[in-house]
Parts: structure tokens; sequence; C-alpha cells
């Protein structure tokens, strides 16, 4: 079954020059979907489409087989789709265990606490800093906050916008192996990357979008293999 | 040197304060920097002065002073009535002219309609009212020593309790409950507080509200120490907008802080160098802070 589904989506804020054009994208439950791509390819616009933050002009988006295309943000979290976005992930002049308490508002009062505490066990580390300002995280730890807000919510699809940006490879490769972890609990996730390599190794399928339109798409290893992929968007030769 | 000053600086200054705490969250959750938040003040006085009135005409009772106060309990009543109407009022505002320009027009734009619905609002007021000042009370006040040389009336002591306890209620609402925290959220990043799921228009009628309910106390204090003049918020507005950006744009405490600091430098103003310099006083307390400090006394560190 496809836990989200993305249809000829044609997407961007000027309506004349759409950013997005025509873009598919189908995610399978469970699975980890890496949305890779050139620069200006439409990646991000993509995803925040999908979230609702992004306009949408034609095209259709389903969650659950449910249409929820053009749905307000802050309703498509209560329907069970998590958006992380690049950054200004986290509210900086809020404690880490306000930005949770925040994000939980759209769960039943009697269930907040509980989702709070099963979020901090996924994440140690926060749950040591629950007090400090989010401001004051280090990058690592501010991406870890921003993928645990999200959590929160409990969603069936969570998606990415370029988790890896301005961490270190050793960084980049903990929060990959977290996302690992959390598909294991079921979610669903969209990740959108330029670091198409670390990206394909944790995904099940990759799409490579250019202009705006869906070129490649196929089984991450498939697409690690592909020599016309290679050679265009993951820099080339292997290292 | 005579303390008396700051007595009555620390009062103006609460009056300030509670109607800095409005433009503070409009400004930092709308915003914009509204103009019209003086007439709050002054339309929330006359509520209250209407409801007063009336209790007063039904049952006899209501304006008797209760003990040493110069105000019965119908004003009391009043003002809980008042307070919604004027957030009510602050609301119809929103609704009427700010929420299409937000959609369509430049912030430059909504802050100049909200130049022109003061005008609108005051001179409805001088239509309905006259400009001819209004009571709640003629009872005369006897000042009582409170120590160090300084006297203040029951009713001066009873405001300033009054104030105390809003600021520090508003304080609570905004750092434990969760619609103060989406007021944060929204305060610092309207984009990600809706990926969070807040519900933006919801924080936006709750911010009209609060900063309208809490105009409309600083009007009924100003209208029992001072008077009720449809022109009384429109007065009250530079000294709100100094002590809002003086303790930092978007800080609660800040703005409460910043009006103290406001009315006691006019205060002293007057008692030292004379009454003309109230407001430059102020004002240059206001560009000396910001100089050493841009972002206001509590203003986020970012």
């Amino acid at each position: 079954m496809n836990a989200l589904c993305v249809r000829d989506l044609v997407a961007g804020y000027d309506p004349g020059v759409p950013i997005v054009n025509g873009a598919s994208l189908t995610a399978s439950a469970g699975e980890i979907v890496a949305v890779l791509g050139p620069n200006g390819a439409g990646k991000s616009t993509l995803i925040k489409a999908i979230a609702g933050v992004a306009p949408i002009r034609s095209g259709a988006v389903f969650l659950d087989d449910e249409e929820i295309t053009r749905l307000p943000a802050h309703l498509m979290v209560r329907k069970g789709l998590a958006f992380v976005p690049q950054t200004e992930n986290v509210f900086t002049t809020m404690s880490v265990e306000d930005n949770l308490l925040l994000a939980s508002g759209i769960l039943p009062s009697g269930r907040r606490a509980e989702r709070i505490a099963e979020v901090y066990d996924l994440f140690p580390d926060l749950a040591v800093r629950r007090r400090l300002s989010a401001g004051r995280l280090s990058g690592g730890q501010r991406q870890m906050a921003a993928i645990a807000r999200a959590l929160i919510a409990a969603p069936r699809v969570l998606m990415l916008d370029e988790p890896s940006a301005g961490l270190s490879p050793k960084l980049t490769e903990a929060v990959f192996a977290r996302l690992g972890e959390i598909r294991a609990s079921g979610v669903t996730i969209v990740l959108v990357e330029q670091n198409a390599r670390a990206a394909l190794a944790i995904a099940d399928r990759g799409l490579v979008l250019v202009e705006g339109r869906n070129r490649h798409e196929g089984r991450a290893a498939e697409l690690l293999s592909d020599p016309r992929v290679a050679a265009l968007y993951l820099g080339g030769a292997r290292a | 040197m005579r303390l008396q000053f700051l007595a009555d600086g620390v009062l103006t200054g609460a009056m300030i304060g509670l109607g800095a705490i409005g433009v503070t969250l409009t400004y930092s959750i709308l915003r914009f920097a509204n103009f019209a938040h003086g007439e709050f003040i002054a339309w929330g006085a006359y509520f209250a002065l209407l409801v007063a009135s009336a209790l007063g005409w039904l049952a006899g009772g209501a304006a008797a002073p209760i003990g040493p106060f110069s105000f019965g309990w119908g004003l009391i009543v009043a003002l809980l009535v008042a307070m919604p109407l004027t957030g009510g009022l602050a609301l119809a505002l929103d609704r009427a002219l700010f929420a299409g320009l937000r959609e369509r027009a430049s912030s430059i734009t909504i802050v100049m309609a909200s130049f022109g619905a003061s005008m609108a609002l005051r001179s409805a007021l001088e239509f309905l009212f006259t400009s001819r000042p209004a009571y709640f009370s003629r009872e005369l006040q006897i000042a009582l020593p409170v120590g160090a040389g300084v006297r203040a009336t029951p009713d001066q002591l009873a405001l300033l309790g009054l104030a105390t306890i809003l600021v520090l209620a508003v304080h609570g609402l905004l750092t434990r409950t969760q619609i103060g925290r989406s007021m944060r959220a929204v305060s610092e990043n309207p984009a990600l507080a809706r990926v969070a799921g807040v519900d933006v228009g919801r924080v936006v009628r709750v911010t009209w509200l609060l900063g309208g309910a809490l105009a409309c106390a600083s009007g009924v204090m100003v209208g029992l120490v001072v008077q009720i003049r449809p022109f009384m918020g429109f007065d009250l507005l530079l000294p709100l907008f100094a002590a809002a950006i003086l303790g930092g744009i978007g800080s609660v405490p800040g703005a409460f802080a910043g009006g103290l600091i406001v009315g006691v430098a006019e205060a002293s103003a007057a008692a030292t160098v004379g009454a003309q310099w109230r407001a430059a006083v102020a004002f240059v307390l206001l560009i000396v802070v910001l100089l050493v400090r841009p972002t206001g006394l509590f203003g986020a560190r970012e």
C-alpha cells in the first residue's frame, strides 16, 4: 500500500514559473525514499508543497489513499504527515522541552506526556538537555531536536529536507542511522538530499528530479550503480 | 530628596506597562506596529464607564465606595465585562481591517491603516461621549503614608495590585500553557509553528483578545486615577511604544518593566527638571538603552 502518493504535482511561489513541474512520487508503508537531483531541481519545493507550506498549482497528494492536497500545514500534522524543514527547524528561543510540548499540542491531552517520554527514549541526548534553550544546541543535536519535534505527532510519514545540511560526515551518519531506526518502527520516510550517496545508502528507493520533473527512478542500489545517474548527480567517480 | 515621584511614576508605569504588553504581542506575533492600540485603552475605559453607569442606575448600591476605595462593586463588575468587550473590539477591528490587509498588503500599509483606525475610533468616542472628561467616581481620596515619606491613595495601591496580578497571569499563560507556547512559537517562526501543528489563526485571535483586555484594564486605571477622555489612549501611545521597545519587542515582562521605567523616568523628570520635559526624558532613556542594547532590555539575543 502507498503511504504517500503524489501525482503530477505542479508547485511554486510564482504561478508563471513553477519550480516543481509535474513531479510524481510514491512511498510504500515503511519505505525510505530519497529525492535527489541537482541544485534548483525543485526537491525542496516538492516536499514543502506536499507539507502544505509551498503553494500547489495542480496535481494531487494522497496520504494512505486519502486526498490531502492543499490542506493547511497545521492540519497535515494531524493527518499523520510530519515535515522537518532544512533550516530554522527548532524554536531557538524555547527550551528543548517546550519545543516538544508545543508539538504535542495536536495530541489528546492525556497522551502528551507519555509521547514526549517515548521520544526522549529515542533521543537520550535531548532528554538530558531538556531544559536547555534549543538555540544553544550544537548542529547535530539541533537536527535531532527537529526530528524529535516532528516525531511527537507520531506521524505515519516523515519528510525531511536535507537533514545532513551543515553536518560533518560523522554526524550525518548518526542522523541517518537514527532515520533507519525510525523507519524500523514503521514510519515511512521521504528524504530530500544533496548528499546522494549517503542518502541512497539508507534508502530503499530513489527519485532523481531534474527541472521539476522525474528523470530517474529506481531501487537505491540500481541508482547507485547506474552510470548516467552517477555521472550526473553522484559527484562523478566513486570515492 | 522627596521620593513621592516614585509612587506616581510606578503607578503611571504600571498603566503604560499593561498597554505595552498588547503592543509588544501584536508587534511580535502579527509583525506590525498597531497605532490603534491606544484607542483600545480609551474604548476600554468607556465600555467600563457604560457598564458601571448602567449598574449604578439598576442597583443603587453599585457605586457606593467599598471600604477606603473610591469605587464600588459596580466598577469591578464593569471591568470584568469591559475587558472581554475591548478584546472583542480588537478582534472585530482585525477582522474588518487588518486580516484582509495581511493577505495582500505590505506591513507599512497595515501600519498606516492602523493610524486611520486610530483616528476613526477616537472620533467615534468624541461623537458618542463628547470631549468633556468623565469620571468613574467623584469621591475624594486621602493618600496614606506607605513608608520613606511616600504617600499613596488606597485606589493607587489597589490598581498596582491589579496590574501585578494581570502581568503575572499573562506571564504564566505564555510560559506554562499550550496557547502561550503557540504564541511564542508564532512570534519566533510562523512557518515552523504551522508545521508543528499550530493553528496560526487561533493564535492571532487570542493575541487580539488578550491585548484588548489588558488595554481595557489600563484604561480603567487611567480613568480612575486621572479622568476618562477620548484622547486618553492616544496620549499614551508614544509611552506605550517606548515601553515595548525598551523592554525588548516580544517580551511581556520586558514590556511591563519598560512601562515602569518610562513611568518613573517621566515622573522624576517632572519632579526635577520640570513637567514639560516628561516625554523628552522617556525618549532620551529609550535612545540610551537602544544604543547600549539594541534588542531592548529583555529582547532575544539572536
